[in-house]
């Protein structure tokens, strides 16, 4: 059975490593600031015991005031798994550092969001749209885009 | 003296060998791939957009329309989902049935990829046709539980549209009777097929700690050595219940992913034997209003589909409709390795090492 780590544990974990990084946690999740995702998730993937060396899957929501993007990452080694979010309040521009130089499988993924819901991920090393056109205007899955029926 | 220069070719979205609209901008030298950038979206329907719009249950038919050919089992990991997000039980009944269903699911689509990847190589149809043979049997007893063939919209929250009828458990029975001596047949037809070796073996290498970086998931992540399959790693449904393998192999080329979906045909079996054996009589289906109301949160629900860890990510506002619904699709993120085993190679291989993934447009698109 995977186990889900507690969020408060993990957050205690990254805060020895950088204090303030973590703004709040829940049972299952962490929520770190945007500029320290490339530093967290490379923590989490390198330190022992931690090992979250598969990244599961990467999305994002819209919540109108802020864009959430979200990380389901596992570790097939120690078979434990753990929800790490983060905040982009900049609707006219939000960026989030890519995670691509440290987990190849999120290329694809990141490049969907980008396209779906147009936050640019700083690094991606081939940023463009991937489902839709190049040329298409807007990104369906914000909340503004129109109800999509 | 002549004068050489690479050239780039669209290989699709047009192709019979690119299961679906699929593009692959390939450079080439000679007949050699330089470098190579799948290109897709031609089916992309907004599915995950649509879904905003549309009630919990409403969304079934939707995951039907994912991966096609593998129906039954997206239906499961999407009601699992949302099950875990509202906490509503299931009949032990509906479990078994369930777990029933997508097993034979399994071994149809693997059925069906290794058919289409023995095509591939140019065996044409011939073998083909043996897969469909036993597929057929398996959507006429589709057929029996929900009046479909291929988009069967029979798992509901709560449960399953309706009980099995009467004539499903005979036929059933003497399917997974006669089964394996089928996949022995194919065995005996392919596992040591000079031609099949000799295309298969070293030819689209991927290393398990490459597969795990590239997020590959199901029989491709196992045929290269890494033993992850969710039904063991992290088990859903009733599937702590059962006595069977996850099959490995050591090289993760072609071929291994080839055996993987024979050996896994052969787990399914078991699988199917045993949920036959303990099947419970009972209710089928909890009541669940259709306007279901989760309470405000979010889920992650993920199964081992037959292509790979399938996931929906739900987030709930409290309304009748997802606020957020994504879909973690295998076929789209095991293809990211896709340009790497490729380059270096012959066109020829690309060809197959893309049957050898399995991918689905319907799920790659969404």
């Amino acid at each position: 059975m995977t186990i889900a780590l507690s969020g408060e544990d993990v957050a205690r974990r990254i805060g020895e490593h950088l204090p303030d990084a973590v703004t709040e946690f829940s049972e299952t999740a962490v929520f770190i600031k945007v500029e320290d995702v490339l530093d967290i998730a490379r923590f989490l993937k390198e330190t022992p015991r931690l090992e979250f060396d598969y990244l599961n899957s990467i999305t994002a929501v819209d919540y109108t005031e802020h864009f959430e993007v979200v990380y389901h990452l596992t570790s097939i080694t120690n078979n434990h798994s753990i929800v790490l979010k983060t905040r982009c309040y900049d609707r006219e521009n939000p960026r989030v550092p890519s995670v691509v130089s440290l987990w190849q499988g999120a290329d694809f993924q990141e490049r969907e969001v980008y396209d779906l819901m147009g936050i640019a991920f700083d690094g991606h090393p081939n940023l463009k749209r991937i489902l839709l056109w190049e040329g298409f205007a807007g990104h369906p899955l914000r909340k503004d885009y129109g109800s999509g029926v | 003296m002549f004068k050489t220069e690479p050239i780039m070719i669209n290989f699709g979205p047009q192709h019979p060998s690119t299961h679906g609209v699929f593009r692959m901008r390939i450079t080439f030298d000679g007949e050699r791939i330089l470098d190579l950038e799948p290109v897709f979206g031609y089916l992309h329907r907004g599915i995950e957009k649509l879904g905003e719009s549309k009630t919990y249950t409403q969304i079934i038919p939707y995951t039907d329309r994912l991966d096609y050919l593998a129906s039954m089992t997206n239906n499961h990991a999407y009601v699992l989902a949302v099950e875990k997000l509202a906490e509503i039980e299931v009949p032990e009944r509906a479990e078994y049935l369930r777990v029933i269903m997508a097993e034979l699911m399994r071994i149809a689509s693997h059925l069906m990829t290794v058919g289409f990847m023995l095509n591939e190589m140019g065996a044409f149809f011939t073998p083909l046709l043996y897969m469909w043979r036993e597929r057929e049997k398996i959507l006429d007893l589709f057929e029996m539980v929900c009046g479909q063939r291929l988009t069967y919209n029979y798992m509901r929250i709560g449960g399953l549209s309706q009980d099995i009828p009467e004539e499903f458990m005979p036929a059933l029975e003497r399917f997974i009777e006669e089964m394996p001596g089928f996949i022995d047949e194919y065995d005996q037809l392919l596992a040591e097929n000079e031609i099949l070796l000799a295309r298969t073996k070293g030819v689209g290498i991927l290393p398990p700690e490459q597969a795990i970086n590239c997020s590959v998931s199901g029989p491709v992540l196992r045929a290269s050595g890494v033993q992850w399959d969710l039904r063991r790693a992290d088990p859903y449904s009733i599937y702590d219940r059962f006595d069977f393998e996850i099959p490995t192999c050591q090289n993760g080329d072609v071929y291994d992913r080839y055996r993987m979906r024979i050996l896994e045909m052969r787990q399914s079996v078991r699988i199917v034997k045993q949920a036959m054996d303990q099947l419970p009589l009972g209710e089928v289906r909890t009541k669940v209003s259709a306007t279901l109301r989760p309470p405000k949160g979010e889920v992650y629900g993920h199964i081992e589909g037959p292509k790979g860890e399938l996931g929906f990510y739900l987030v709930s506002d409290g309304s009748p409709n997802p606020y957020r619904f994504h879909i973690r699709a295998p076929a789209i993120i095991n293809l990211t390795m896709f340009r790497d085993v490729c380059v270096g190679r012959l066109l020829a291989d690309a060809i197959i090492i893309l049957g050898s993934i399995d991918i689905c447009m319907g799920e790659v698109d969404r």
